[in-house]
């Protein structure tokens, strides 16, 4: 118990030295009543009280945000570049950093060693039997790249790369998947959301509605549906659940 | 509660004719009675132990865990599904189970980046974006906003994902058992969205977790504002630290994966950010080579837990078939279940309660004569969705879209009770 005391009592200090600093608890305080919520703003559904405002007046709780906090978290990118730090970085800088810290798990070429991810390649199997999901077959958004691996890469030391890093990673995938040719190349927040990847157009929004309709109002049959019935496939034969010996190259 | 009344009275006597059997009525009658010991049995005519000795006190068990006679029932996970443990998946032991409920210790797990070990002092949960003051909550903060209590069900979008192309894991934990269904508690994330004063031109949240891989993913304003809570509890206690601890989001009806853990960042922006998990991952390849994106919701689907291949049949005459049935679009209205390969259907016994977006339990009461089975459950939802056959599914779909495989499920039960994951046409 006493053990976990301490840090509590640090962050109530900390929380008091901010509520000490005076305007932050001037704009808080002066949140306005229940009476500021706008009725027009709100097309909300009731809710399940009948009586309960549509948009919920403020209670006052939590603190301002101060901007070196969103800073250091607001890290995303969208496709649309908001978000891109300032930064730059070649294909050479992205190979040389990408065999350090990447190739052990995704290869050389990030053809993917063992079960980890393919990084390249792949493009023109979307329609295959097996279709290999790349960055250069599969993703539609370059911003995704940057993003992903700025926050989550390298596996098991995340959020260690600097912005140059990743755009030279960037690049290096780029160029691995043929998108851009030459090892010169050099990729930044200025020239970033001119790239465009392979398979953008190829998403569309979720259409299960309508392209599946018919699963939908139907009476389903209940008696005498069908006049024989056979086996077509077993587990079994496969073999691959758990205690048994053989195991499928899997996605 | 119980079945359409379309359906009623239900043809018990052709449904189980359809199985080889008598009817109901007459089951009792031709079932084998079971024959006289001939030796008494000494776990009655002899004093045990535990009739005779004290057992442990009131201060050796001050956090209970399940008799050790349960301790086969564990999550289970595939080692070759995935390259490593930390960003992997296991199993909720759905053969084991009872009641709608899922014990918080048998919930299964799906990590990123391994399980995050925050201590709710040093956690915070930030909003901004487009809002008219970001903002910074504690856990404390947290806790003393208006709070609600919901049931549901989070399934996995990848559940079933390895039999798209045929039967493959023999088990209805492998085959189905990335779901589990509790009782959350927490804070509506509307109330939050209050406090920080959502501006109009905001569209899209993006969630993002503490964890190291800091999962993000984009979320429609107009669902957060509907049944989204920010949760800090599961069955009564605090979230396990594998379900979010401290915090976590629960949309109600829709993948896992946009139940973000361990939530740290919720920024508020005019369109989606095409994270890395709503494009390369939880997006569906049909089979034109396009995909479909944002597929939140996961539709109504069953499958019969008891019995299927980890829990075969073991008796003769009487016996439970049980299941659990769940759709993201609403309640379920209505679980029929065929013997014979789904040449005849009989509506199952729903039990317990009924709610939005939950699991729901249902039962066939049954006497097995030893015949071959071919089992399967088809749930109806509230909203008229029926849940379609495999191959239905393949027709519309293909076989290499992963997600979202909601199909029906056959399972084989041989003469001697033991019971195979099979497909049939």
């Amino acid at each position: 118990m006493s053990r976990s005391l301490k840090p509590v009592l640090l962050s109530c200090l900390a929380a008091l030295a901010i509520i000490g600093a005076g305007p932050l608890i001037a704009q808080t305080a002066k949140t306005p009543p229940a009476e500021k919520a706008a009725p027009a703003a709100s097309a909300q559904a009731p809710a399940a009280t009948p009586a309960a405002p549509a948009k919920p007046a403020p209670l006052g709780l939590g603190r301002l945000a101060l901007p070196a906090e969103i800073k250091a978290w607001d890290i995303d990118v969208r496709p649309d570049g908001v978000g891109l730090p300032p930064g730059k970085g070649t294909v050479r800088q992205g190979d040389e950093l990408f065999q350090a810290q990447c190739a052990s798990c995704h290869g050389e070429f990030g053809q993917g060693n063992g079960r980890w991810p393919v990084l390249a390649g792949g493009q023109g199997t979307l329609t295959a039997d097996r279709p290999e999901k790349t960055i250069g077959s599969f993703w539609p958004d370059l911003s995704t790249v940057y993003d992903y691996i700025h926050r989550a890469m390298p596996f098991g030391n995340a959020q260690s790369l600097s912005p140059d890093d990743t755009y030279a990673l960037t690049a290096y995938l780029l160029f691995l998947n043929d998108i851009v040719k030459d090892e010169d190349f050099e990729l930044s927040d200025k020239n970033f959301t001119s790239v465009k990847l392979p398979n953008a157009g190829a998403f569309y929004d979720d259409d299960r509605e309508t392209a599946e309709k018919a699963f939908w109002g139907k009476e389903p049959c209940m008696t005498n549906c069908k006049p024989e019935v056979k086996i077509t496939g077993r587990a079994a034969v496969l073999d691959v659940t758990p205690d048994s010996k053989s195991a499928p190259k899997v996605d | 509660m119980s079945s359409d009344p379309k359906t009623e009275p239900l043809d018990r006597r052709r449904f189980l004719g359809a199985a080889g059997l008598a009817g109901a009525g007459l089951a009792a009658s031709a079932l084998p009675l079971r024959a006289q010991e001939a030796k008494p049995d000494p776990l009655i005519t002899e004093v045990q132990d535990w009739n005779r000795y004290l057992g442990e006190g009131v201060d050796k068990r001050p956090y209970g865990t399940p008799s050790p006679f349960e301790k086969h029932i564990v999550r289970r996970d595939v080692s070759w599904l995935t390259a490593s443990p930390d960003s992997s998946v296991n199993f909720t032991p759905l053969h084991e189970l009872d009641g709608i409920i899922t014990p918080s210790g048998l919930c299964f797990e799906r990590h990123h980046g391994g399980i995050a070990e925050i201590n709710p002092a040093n956690h915070r949960l930030m909003i901004h974006g487009l809002v008219d003051k970001p903002l910074v909550f504690t856990m404390e903060d947290i806790r003393r906003m208006p709070r609600q209590n919901h049931v549901h069900f989070l399934e996995c979008a990848a559940n079933s994902g390895m039999e798209w192309r045929g039967a493959q894991l023999n088990g209805c934990q492998f085959t189905h058992g990335m779901i589990h269904n509790v009782m959350y508690t927490g804070v509506p994330l509307k109330l939050l969205l209050a406090e920080a004063g959502l501006k109009p031109s905001a569209k899209w949240l993006m969630l993002e977790g503490a964890d190291a891989s800091g999962m993000n993913r984009s979320l429609p304003v107009e669902k957060a504002l509907d049944d989204v809570l920010i949760a800090f509890a599961m069955n009564g206690e605090a979230l396990r630290p594998e379900q979010g601890y401290p915090l976590r989001a629960v949309v109600p009806g829709w993948e896992g994966n946009i139940w973000v853990k361990w939530l740290r960042r919720i920024e508020a922006g005019d369109k989606p950010w095409q994270a890395r998990e709503e494009t390369s991952k939880y997006t569906d390849l049909l089979a034109d080579g396009r995909s479909r994106r944002y597929t939140f919701i996961m539709d109504a689907k069953s499958v019969v837990t008891n019995p299927s291949p980890q829990a075969p049949l073991k008796h003769k005459g009487r016996n439970v078939l049980s299941g659990l049935a769940w759709s993201g679009r609403g309640t379920i209205k209505r679980v029929d279940v065929t013997l014979d390969g789904g040449r005849n259907w009989q509506s199952a016994r729903i039990d317990g309660p009924v709610l939005e977006k939950s699991l729901t339990r249902f039962y066939v009461d049954f006497d097995w004569a030893g015949q071959e089975l071919l089992i399967q459950s088809r749930a109806m939802d509230s909203t008229g969705y029926v849940q379609p056959t495999k191959d239905e599914l393949r027709k519309v779909r293909g076989v290499n879209s992963i997600y979202h495989n909601n199909g029906i499920q056959t399972w084989h039960v041989r003469p001697n009770g033991e019971t195979e994951n099979v497909e049939i046409a």
